[in-house]
């Protein structure tokens, strides 16, 4: 059985599983119970300065987006940070990380953006015995209007200010968590760099709303007849996530800077695909909030197998792996064709491929009048559009036509070579470059 | 209670009334919220979906099922009355396991097609329960049409018309109107009464009279109506009953299946229907199983279905013969009756082994009946009808008999099969044609 053992930023833990920096971890019953678990981390819930706690709304603290069968999609929550006061869970935070020592406990934290503040707090947590601090630079609601939170990721200098800090006044690792509430991921992470981050971690929450209450013409979750944008998780952030860390770890400059994947992973799959892309390792927590704690057996059974099968002996063999496959969009090969191919034998005939094709696309599925389905390769684009509609799983693939072979919509032959748009007769730059 | 499954004879309360509530309670409850919204998620709103065509009222059911999806069940209804305006009855006592559920794509994809006959009644229920009637009637036109025959058909027929702004006289011989939804189901299949509340519903389009207790030759006559009437439709259903044609069909306790499931849903105290020890049932449709399946609920002992072919030539379908089977009821097939025996009474009664093709092969069997239900099909009655054609009134187009201004529809016309749901196509497109022609 492959080895799960994960080694981030000089964070041991016995798999790459940490759950991240929310209400899962905010106290030392529900840790215990997560490292029972089989979690092989948690990032404390964030810590803020000594005084009173912080005060959160007594109304719902949360709004969700529902699949089919109720499935949670999308979670938004307008929590804050701990409202528990700093000494008991820096007292909870030792006594865990002395039971389990193999365990990572990472401490999240958030305090104003002055350096005092933080030379205050860090010697504290690092009495507690934690193996690093996450300073919370994304939570996008209401300690933001404070100064906190996202206010500081969305300012470049604040991130490089702050984490250079932190770094002068601990000798933890510091991961820097980044808010993906910005147009550009990499100038935040650019900046962590800058100020001696020893990883990034992302995305923390994303502003949202996730649905209107229509009796009470008010947003949800609703406090007494107003609501307020939250940070929104789970699988429906998954792909947003996923662009921001590989854009981070396809750039030169931050290509070295360790990643931890944060953003609706779910499944060992997820847990893979992030890591695929350059994360060292990953941050879990909707999926526990939607299932629980024991979800973590199957993201360690399936990681396990699937490593198995790859013949990969530790995660860092296939960490960054899809990383150089990133590219440009003018970096695609225009001279790859593909086409869709319907296997009728699966087609359970819902005929949902030719409402797409035909409604919305290129009109290149046929329908007979006893409901088989057939792509006209000469009007096919291989948009992939029926793949995804299908409800069956393999039942609609693309084939890729061999270099000789006729493109019967275009009438010309694959090219065997590769040609991309910067070499594209229509690309006037082409032209211009000759 | 006196009488029990054992006692001898035709009787009543052969089981207590909580047992006898607990048999003929509701087959299929109507789906709680929740069921429902799980149920619906399972549709994939296929495109042309296979499920509409095969619906013989082409209800739009991708789109009520989204309907019930996105929490606006009433909308759903709508859907379905606009198509069929007995939506309800429908739901309850549609094969759907032939028909619609039988060509879902979740049939094929994983042998369980969307429970869209459940989902039909959830979202028809909703809106009749909630009291109301999503139509209107267009402005009077001035024409009045007869309508004979207060079943599906008729009662389909004459909805279509008022609400188009016909005048409509419903006639029916009995004393309820209804028809077979009303005296001919069984009564698990529509509890509570609900085919009379059904029909108090419908009638609620305004410009429908119903006149009971008139038929074709009790009161009325087809030349009467046309002279009295812009036009006439005729939804008369099959009022008679084949005979078996062997010796002894007279004998005490032999009796029409149609008669037993009529006089179990209009009684008020089922302890009140008596029912044999030995029943046996003659037939392969839903009448027969209809009957069998109540014989059995009423506490008879022992109750044989016996059908002279084979299962599957059954016109019951599978699911009918299934629940049959669950129920206790002895399902015997490739046997034809050959003589009743008894004296004055049926004590046994004899079949002969045939095969498929109904060749006698000499075997015969003895099976102990104190009580015989015949359902082996219906026939039209009634004189001076229009012309027919292997025994029903002949249609071409949307119900045109052969008598101009005339039209039928339901099981006493030629084409489709005899079901509740391809009657009230009938009607409902009848009425359309008759629109049509009155409007010219």
């Amino acid at each position: 059985m492959a080895n799960l053992q994960s080694n981030f930023v000089g964070i041991k833990s016995p798999n790459p599983f940490w759950l991240a920096s929310a209400p899962p971890t905010d106290k030392e019953y529900n840790v215990r119970r997560a490292f029972e678990a089989g979690w092989g981390g948690v990032v404390w819930k964030t810590l803020g300065e000594e005084g009173p706690p912080v005060v959160n709304v007594n109304g719902p603290r949360y709004g969700a987006i529902h699949g089919a069968d109720r499935r949670l999609l999308g979670l938004n929550n307008i929590e804050l940070i701990t409202d528990r006061p700093l000494q008991t869970n820096l007292q909870e935070i030792k006594a865990v990380k002395r039971d389990y020592p193999d365990r990572a406990v990472i401490v999240s934290l958030m305090v104003p953006c002055e350096e005092e503040a933080w030379k205050a707090i860090l010697p504290l947590v690092e009495e507690t015995g934690a193996d690093g601090i996450e300073l919370n630079f994304g939570c996008p609601h209401g300690m933001a209007e404070r100064g906190m939170g996202s206010a500081v990721g969305q300012v470049p200098e604040y991130v490089e200010m702050v984490t250079r800090w932190c770094k002068a006044n601990t000798r933890m690792p510091v991961i820097v968590k980044l808010t993906p509430n910005i147009t550009n991921i990499l100038n935040p992470a650019t900046a962590a760099m800058k100020g001696g981050a020893d990883a990034v971690s992302l995305i923390n929450t994303i502003n949202s709303i996730t649905g209107v209450d229509l009796d009470v013409m008010a947003p949800m979750p609703t406090i007494d007849g107003k609501g307020t944008h939250g940070g929104y998780c789970g699988p429906a952030v998954k792909p947003i996530a996923m662009n921001m860390v590989a854009e981070i770890a396809r750039n030169a400059e931050t290509a070295n800077l360790p990643i931890s994947g944060i953003g609706g992973v779910t499944t060992w799959r997820d847990a893979a695909e992030f890591m695929a892309l350059g994360a060292g390792n990953v941050q879990v927590c909707t999926a526990a909030m939607t299932y629980g704690f024991k979800i973590v057996q199957e993201m360690i059974s399936g990681l396990s197998q699937w490593m198995d099968e790859k013949g990969h002996t530790s995660t860092a063999d296939f960490v960054g792996m899809a990383t150089p496959n990133v590219t440009d969009w003018q970096y695609l090969n225009l001279n790859h064709v593909t086409k869709a191919v319907i296997n009728e034998d699966d087609c359970i005939k819902c005929g949902r491929c030719y409402a797409a094709c035909e409604d919305t696309s290129h009109q290149a599925i046929e329908m007979t009048e006893d409901r088989v389905f057939r792509v006209k390769d000469d009007e096919c684009v291989a948009c992939n559009l029926c793949v995804n509609v299908c409800p069956v799983e393999d039942c609609i693939t693309m084939r890729t036509l061999a270099p000789g072979e006729m493109d019967e919509r275009t009438g010309q032959p694959v090219a065997a070579e590769y040609g991309n748009w910067l070499a594209h007769p229509n690309n006037p730059a082409s032209q211009a470059a000759e | 209670m006196t009488n029990s499954p054992l006692s001898e004879g035709i009787v009543g309360g052969r089981l207590g009334p909580d047992q006898l509530a607990d048999n003929f309670g509701d087959l299929h409850p109507r789906l709680e919220d929740h069921e429902a919204l799980v149920a619906a998620d399972r549709c994939y709103f296929c495109h042309d979906a296979p499920c509409m065509d095969a619906c013989p009222t082409d209800i739009d059911i991708p789109l009520f099922i989204r309907q019930i999806a996105t929490g606006t069940p009433e909308a759903a209804a709508k859907t379905i009355l606009n198509q069929n305006i007995l939506g309800g009855m429908c739901a309850r006592v549609c094969p759907t396991e032939t028909l619609c559920e039988q060509v879902c794509v979740r049939e094929t994809a994983e042998g369980k097609p969307v429970e869209i006959g459940r989902l039909q009644r959830y979202a028809t229920d909703t809106l009749m329960q909630a009291g109301v009637h999503p139509f209107e009637r267009a402005a009077a036109t001035g024409k009045r049409v007869a309508v004979v025959g207060a079943g599906p058909a008729g009662l389909a027929a004459a909805h279509r018309l008022a609400m188009h702004g016909h005048d409509v006289t419903v006639f029916d011989a009995r004393q309820k109107p209804g028809g077979l939804n009303e005296f001919g189901i069984a009564s698990y299949k529509s509890v509570d009464d609900f085919a009379a509340k059904e029909v108090d519903w419908l009638l609620k389009i305004g410009g429908i009279t119903v006149e009971t207790g008139k038929a074709l030759g009790a009161g009325l006559t087809l030349e009467a109506l046309k002279g009295d009437y812009d036009a006439v439709f005729l939804g008369i259903g099959l009022g008679g009953v084949n005979a078996l044609g062997v010796d002894g069909e007279e004998k005490g306790g032999v009796l029409d299946a149609v008669d037993f499931i009529a006089e179990l849903r209009q009684a008020s105290d089922l302890g009140d229907v008596a029912i044999g020890r030995d029943v046996v049932v003659i037939g392969g449709g839903m009448t027969a199983v209809d009957a069998a399946v109540q014989a059995k609920l009423l506490g008879a002992l022992n109750v044989s279905l016996v059908y002279r072919r084979g299962r599957e030539r059954m016109n019951a379908s599978v699911f009918e013969q299934d629940l049959a089977a669950s129920k206790g009821v002895r399902i015997i097939t490739n046997a034809s009756p050959k003589a009743v025996i008894g004296n004055g009474a049926v004590r046994e009664i004899e079949f002969e082994y045939t095969d498929d093709d109904l060749k006698p092969t000499g075997q015969t069997v003895r099976i102990a009946a104190d009580q015989v239900f015949k359902a082996i099909g219906q026939t039209l009655e009634g004189a001076a009808l229009p012309e027919t054609e292997r025994g029903k009134i002949k249609v071409t187009g949307a119900g045109r008999t052969s008598v101009k201004g005339v039209w039928a529809g339901g099981d006493c016309a030629s084409g489709g099969d005899d079901l509740t749901v391809t009657a009230v196509a009938e009607g409902r497109d009848a009425a359309e044609d008759i629109h049509a022609a009155l409007t010219a």
